[in-house]
């Protein structure tokens, strides 16, 4: 059974449509990532399934009950904000017993529920002080505690670690996805535009454009099997190679052509059968191309390093268009050289060039 | 010998056209605090030396014989009861309308700009646009429905006009304050479970000292001020004291006291004086925040 469920649901604003019948199924216990550039829709999306926001036509239903007309404390969701949104009058503890005042709950279930939220966060030392007392890596732990000292069955992020230096933002992540480990049953839908954010901590990810959904799937899925070019583009860095060409049919199967270069397309799995002779955008992820002496593709020069300690980064190119290649750190490179290069067919991705759907 | 080497802090030099500056700066300066030297020595000085005419020099003989005389016996009109009764009559005004236009003003900016109240923004026009329309045009329909109801001529009376005239302004404040609060200490608190009135008193009131201190010099010394409807409105038991004012330096029988007028005068203007001198920084947000108002 699904707790959060999106049905058809649409978002205006004034004159404006946002969504126009937007579904979206999520289920018991699962981080979902909704992922996307910025006005994408993503947050307007999250601000819908919270109430915060009137959708003005659809359906949204929370632990098998329609909530759509519901007040947003009645719907059994906790938030977290980017700006942590931490009362600044208040203290660490009166900021997360404020919801459970609200509540009317019985004050020793109040103290034993902050408590047990500031260990879990190991925010016990701070909770005597003021918001403003707190860096930034702090203030975030306390707006999550907030949010789970209320036993919510839903939890929503709304790009919680966006203002964090790099450094908090990771070990913030390790925690939230450890916190998701722990609490068991209870769900997560987490907005973000960050897509390593995205890789590491959902177990479904939203791609989202446009206020249109592109694609749902794993991280896996997502990355190996981009639906469309722009899902193939946002996710992975650096950047997945695109190489416009066509399919040719050449006696002994399929196979990708531009200029004079060649991919044999026997190992591809096709989602829909292309035509011979049909435009195309082959995708190639710079992890999967290789240099060897052997490859298929010579010729290429390289153009930059850029070396980034555990892998390096060769910009390199034909004269016709550039290829990033990812190699080990080890690997040394100076600009000027000459390169071979080895695809792998089982590993790329083909997209139609007018439409951009993957085949 | 090498020219010294740029290093350190760079020196200042005080140029021709510094020394300009400045000495223009003073002489402003000093012509504009001219009147107030004037009226202060003025007041200071017994009657017989102000017909003298030299009225930018010091007193010979000091006296505080016009500040009394104007605080507790001048004339205004046919009572000599000096300017104390308008002083008290100030207080009384005052003071529950600036606490009721601030309040007002505070929960309409609240509403305006977090809650998506229908037709807001037609509101919010039409309350600026009430900042703009001069007060003179309201004074006669005001009178009748005052009379029709009852309370024309009242202290009632009087606090409902600065309450009604305070509000396109305080809302104004408000409303600009508050929208350059995060919005999502709102959302927090709608999620947190807070109504309408909890969030406003527990959340965002806290939040609020600033654009309250700023409010209240708005309205002190605005209403402080205020001479037309005080006239209009208040009824002859509760004249403020800028009426009173008035009525002793425009009342005069034989010689003109201008001493007693200079002290009288500087008296009403003691409490936006204190408040200009007391809040400083303040202020001068007020004044920027306040920008509207005329």
């Amino acid at each position: 059974m699904s707790t959060v469920s999106v049905r058809d649901v649409t978002v205006a604003f004034e004159a404006v449509q946002v969504f126009d019948g937007l579904s979206l199924d999520i289920d018991e216990g699962e981080f979902i990532v909704l992922l996307g550039p910025s006005g994408c829709g993503k947050s307007t999306l999250l601000n819908a399934i919270a109430g915060l926001l009137d959708v003005a036509d659809g359906q949204i239903w929370i632990n098998g009950k329609n909530v759509t007309w519901e007040e947003p404390k009645d719907r059994g969701i906790a938030m977290v904000f980017q700006s942590y949104a931490l009362y600044p009058r208040m203290s660490v503890r009166e900021n997360m017993s404020f919801g459970l005042k609200m509540a009317k709950t019985p004050k020793p279930e109040i103290e034993k529920r902050v408590n047990r939220a500031a260990e879990l966060l190991q925010i016990t030392p701070l909770l005597d002080r003021r918001p403003d007392q707190l860096s930034g890596g702090q203030r975030q732990r306390v707006a999550i505690g907030r949010a789970l000292v209320r036993d919510a069955a839903v939890f929503l992020f709304d790009e919680p670690l966006s203002n964090l230096d790099a450094k908090l933002r990771n070990e913030l992540r390790v925690e939230i996805k450890r916190l998701h480990a722990r609490l068991g049953k209870t769900t997560m839908v987490y907005v973000t535009h960050d897509q390593i954010e995205a890789m590491t901590l959902a177990d479904r990810i939203v791609v989202m454009k446009e206020q249109k959904i592109q694609q749902i799937g794993s991280p896996d899925e997502i990355y190996h099997r981009p639906a469309n070019l722009f899902v193939a583009g946002f996710v992975g860095s650096p950047q997945m190679n695109f190489i416009m060409g066509r399919i040719e049919n050449t006696g002994e199967g399929l196979s990708f052509l531009a200029g004079d270069r060649r991919l044999s397309l026997s190992g591809y799995q096709f989602a829909t059968a292309p035509s011979a002779g049909q435009e195309v955008v082959l995708g190639v992820r710079p992890e999967h191309l290789e240099i060897t002496g052997t490859g298929i593709w010579p010729g290429f020069t390289v153009d930059i390093v850029e070396p980034m300690g555990a892998d390096t980064v060769i910009w390199c190119s034909d004269g016709l268009g550039s290829l990033q290649v990812r190699t080990t750190g080890s690997r040394k490179a100076s600009p000027g050289e000459s390169l071979t290069l080895q695809v792998d067919s089982t590993q790329v991705s083909l997209f139609a060039a007018d439409t951009g759907e993957r085949l | 010998m090498n020219a010294a080497e740029p290093q350190g802090r760079r020196p200042r030099h005080l140029t021709a056209g510094r020394i300009g500056i400045y000495a223009f700066l003073i002489t402003a300066a000093l012509f504009f605090m001219l009147p107030l030297w004037i009226m202060v020595v003025t007041s200071l000085k017994p009657m017989e030396e102000i017909r003298l005419g030299n009225i930018l020099a010091l007193p010979a003989a000091m006296t505080f014989e016009a500040w009394t005389k104007a605080w507790s016996s001048a004339c205004t009109g046919l009572e000599c009861n000096g300017i104390s009764v308008g002083f008290w009559n100030s207080v009384r005004i005052l003071i529950p309308s600036v606490i009721l236009s601030i309040i007002a003003g505070a929960i309409n900016g609240y509403a305006l700009s977090f809650w998506r109240v229908r037709g807001a923004n037609v509101m919010f026009g039409i309350l600026l646009l009430g900042a703009f329309i001069p007060y003179q045009v309201f004074l006669y329909p005001l009178v009748r429905i005052f009379s029709l109801t009852g309370i024309y001529n009242s202290l009632t009376c009087i606090v409902l006009v600065h309450v009604i005239f305070g509000l396109p302004t305080m809302t104004l404040l408000f409303r600009n304050y508050y929208a350059g609060l995060p919005i999502e200490l709102f959302k927090a608190a709608r999620i947190d479970g807070g109504g309408f009135w909890t969030i406003f008193l527990r959340v965002i009131l806290p939040m609020s000292t600033p654009i309250l201190v700023v409010a209240t010099i708005l309205q002190v010394t605005g209403i402080w001020n205020d001479f037309i409807f005080g006239l209009t409105f208040a009824g002859r038991e509760n004249l403020p004291m800028t009426v009173q004012l008035n009525n002793i330096v425009n009342s005069t029988q034989g010689e003109r006291a201008y001493n007693v007028d200079m002290a009288a005068t500087m008296l009403a203007a003691l409490v936006p004086l204190v408040v200009y001198f007391v809040s400083g920084r303040w202020f001068v947000r007020g004044i920027a925040a306040g920008a509207v108002k005329g």
